[in-house]
């Protein structure tokens, strides 16, 4: 498989009155060509932090550290200066965010808009571009684009909005599609129209996808891959199956299971992760999950485990891989919280 | 669980005036009970009217027309004293636990406003009861004397439970209680509403849009679709046997967290979104988007019944 993307030793923090915020504290992965990887993780575990990265949007007061490297074709976007990004962004790599309602500009007509890409990146005449603007609209299934077009935003409902995101993003063809919890603000029935809408316009297109989510149950249907971030940082990843059917992180455990499962009986407890989630500003020095985990030790606070390979697929950080840790079944969880 | 009726709503109407000549059907003519002690969930897609619903029942908007009977009593036609009287039995718990409580005021003066009110309790009493109340939802009596924004999301929304249980209510309106919180949080919480049911003996709405939630705490769930109720019936068998195409259809866009099953499953695509619910169509309201669409749907509103024991349905297919 062809490496698109490698992201290596990747660490943001936020400035702040505060502090330094540590968002992302050493991140490893690459990407595939044509693949669906997605990083899921609760609020402020670094995911969306991450994808701006890879976008070069981190601006003050925010930084990526020294011996960062996001390598697209060979090339480090850590290092490129703004004029290299322009030509980047839009082109081969582009971004639909969470809140449809907030990413479009209101002032411009929603034709113009995604003309807009089309002009700057492949120098097409303003006729071309909107002749073009309608193929897309056309593509994301808006229906009556011949009035859309020339419509602002807020004539647009939230599900259409994303249409014309994701129009608007694959206006180029991009290499890299980068889905910041695209369905998060939409309805569950509109959330699968645009996931099925994403997944053929990826086959149409050979896009890869990252996508980035809390909702363990858009990812089963269409990840190909899967790492889970906590604390900034990423504790296991591996192929949808692995995840799902052999997680071997407490915390991908406990996240899957503090989701009703079909098993449960109703009204029988859920398991729920005691505690909050650690503060960046002192990150943890060892395991950023062991103040929460039921199997922490008195290295996991102190030190942070290693990665260890599992499969050619999968890999964890934790403690008990470490073959004198004691021999737990994570997957019995003692009393159910 | 009694089979003694705490809340019924007949014929309940909210109507909103948008510009001068329309109006905004938010709730449309919807009917149902809630038993004492149980759970009833409501589910719908946003702007399906569940949440008016929520306050209309509660008597924090006016209804336009019908009644909400509770303990036999319509509360939109009470003096404004007992009113008063009611709303120490009927309390709410909004979505957003960071605008729904005042930044000025501390944790117990939030959670003892409701005390004051109604002159439950003073002085030290007040206090010991305010420090119980946050122990009951999990957090501390220190955390009495400290401002809302010293906390996370989830102990937000405790220290909101803790103010709705303040005045012993009998009855509390969830209203999308967990949809502003990680999935981590969510479990806690609604691990907490379930054990407070079992101790206190309280009667829940439980408006959400997560239906996988919804199954897990309700006993019977309510489905509605642009201001009308269009099925409702026990848990299991609303999610096992659906009767209403809408039902089905949001039923299957749910994602399930299991790759075997979601490869496997197939969904029914909804064509198109919901509609406005200003002066909508005559005839059925899911019409535009139903797959088994007749004539009959465009013309004709279908009425709510009860096709089966305890199941009903507005539907033109079951008639």
């Amino acid at each position: 498989m062809e490496n698109l993307l490698e992201v290596k030793n990747l660490r943001v923090s936020y400035h702040t009155y505060a502090g330094e915020v540590q968002s992302v504290r050493g991140v490893d992965f690459n990407l595939n060509k044509g693949e669906t990887l997605a990083i899921v993780g609760e609020s402020g575990c670094g995911k969306t932090v991450t994808s701006k990265a890879i976008m070069g949007l981190i601006k003050k007061p925010g930084e990526i550290k020294k011996d960062s490297e996001i390598l697209f074709n060979g090339k480090d976007i850590a290092k490129m200066n703004s004029k290299e990004l322009n030509r980047l962004r839009g082109a081969d790599i582009s971004m639909i965010f969470q809140d449809p309602m907030t990413s479009l500009n209101p002032t411009m007509k929603i034709g113009k808009q995604i003309a807009e890409n089309l002009i700057i990146h492949k120098g097409m005449t303003n006729q071309e571009a909107h002749d073009e603007a309608m193929e897309l609209l056309k593509l994301v299934n808006v229906p009556n684009p011949e009035k859309r077009i020339n419509q602002y935003p807020f004539e647009f409902s939230g599900g259409m909005r994303q249409r014309a995101m994701i129009a608007m993003a694959l206006a180029c063809v991009p290499k890299i599609l980068i889905a910041d919890e695209p369905t998060t603000a939409l309805d569950v029935t509109i959330q699968a129209q645009i996931m099925e809408l994403i997944k053929d316009l990826q086959r149409k297109f050979g896009t890869a996808v990252i996508l980035i989510t809390h909702d363990l149950g858009v990812v089963a249907d269409v990840a190909d891959r899967i790492q889970v971030m906590y604390g900034g940082k990423i504790v296991e990843k591996g192929n949808t199956n692995d995840i799902f059917y052999n997680p071997q992180h407490p915390y991908t455990w406990a996240l899957l299971q503090s989701v009703p499962r079909p098993d449960l009986k109703r009204k029988e407890k859920l398991y729920s992760i005691k505690g909050t989630p650690p503060d960046l500003l002192k990150p943890p020095v060892g395991c950023p999950f062991a103040s929460r985990c039921t199997h922490g030790m008195r290295i996991c606070r102190e030190v942070m485990p290693e990665v260890t390979t599992i499969s050619e697929t999968q890999s964890v950080s934790c403690w008990l891989q470490h073959p004198q840790a004691p021999k737990v079944d994570i997957h019995k969880i003692e009393g159910r919280e | 669980m009694s089979t003694e009726k705490l809340i019924q709503v007949n014929n309940l109407k909210k109507y909103f005036k948008v510009g001068r000549k329309q109006t905004l059907k938010a709730v449309d003519d919807v009917s149902f009970y809630i038993n004492k002690g149980e759970t009833l969930g409501l589910v719908g897609e946003s702007g399906c009217g569940k949440t008016t619903c929520g306050r209309t029942v509660l008597g924090l908007y006016e209804a336009t027309d019908g009644e909400v009977l509770f303990e036999g009593i319509d509360i939109h036609k009470l003096s404004s004293e007992k009113k008063r009287a009611f709303t120490r039995k009927a309390q709410i718990i909004f979505q957003d636990p960071y605008a729904s409580l005042n930044p000025r005021m501390t944790v117990g003066d939030i959670i003892g406003e409701g005390i004051n009110v109604h002159k439950l309790y003073t002085g030290k009493e007040k206090m010991n009861r305010i420090y119980n109340l946050l122990e009951l939802v999990g957090l501390n009596r220190e955390h009495a004397s400290r401002f809302p924004h010293e906390f996370s999301g989830g102990q937000r929304q405790r220290i909101g439970i803790a103010r709705a249980l303040s005045i012993e209510p009998q009855f509390i309106v969830c209203d999308e209680p967990i949809s502003a919180l990680d999935v981590s949080i969510q479990a806690q919480i609604v691990n907490l509403l379930i054990s407070l049911q079992k101790d206190l003996g309280l009667t829940y709405l439980f408006i959400a849009h997560d239906l996988s939630m919804v199954k897990h705490i309700s006993d019977r769930v309510g489905v509605m679709y642009l201001g009308k109720m269009v099925e409702l019936a026990a848990t299991d068998e609303l999610y096992n046997k659906p009767l209403h195409p809408y039902t089905e259809a949001l039923l299957s866009a749910i994602p399930i967290p299991d790759p075997k099953i979601e490869k496997e499953r197939q969904r029914i695509m909804l064509e198109g979104e919901i509609s406005s619910p200003i002066d909508p169509a005559p005839g059925c309201r899911f019409a535009s988007r139903c797959r088994f669409v007749k004539d009959k749907c465009l013309s004709e509103n279908p009425i709510f019944k009860e096709v089966e024991k305890d199941h009903f349905v507005a539907c033109h297919l079951f008639e």
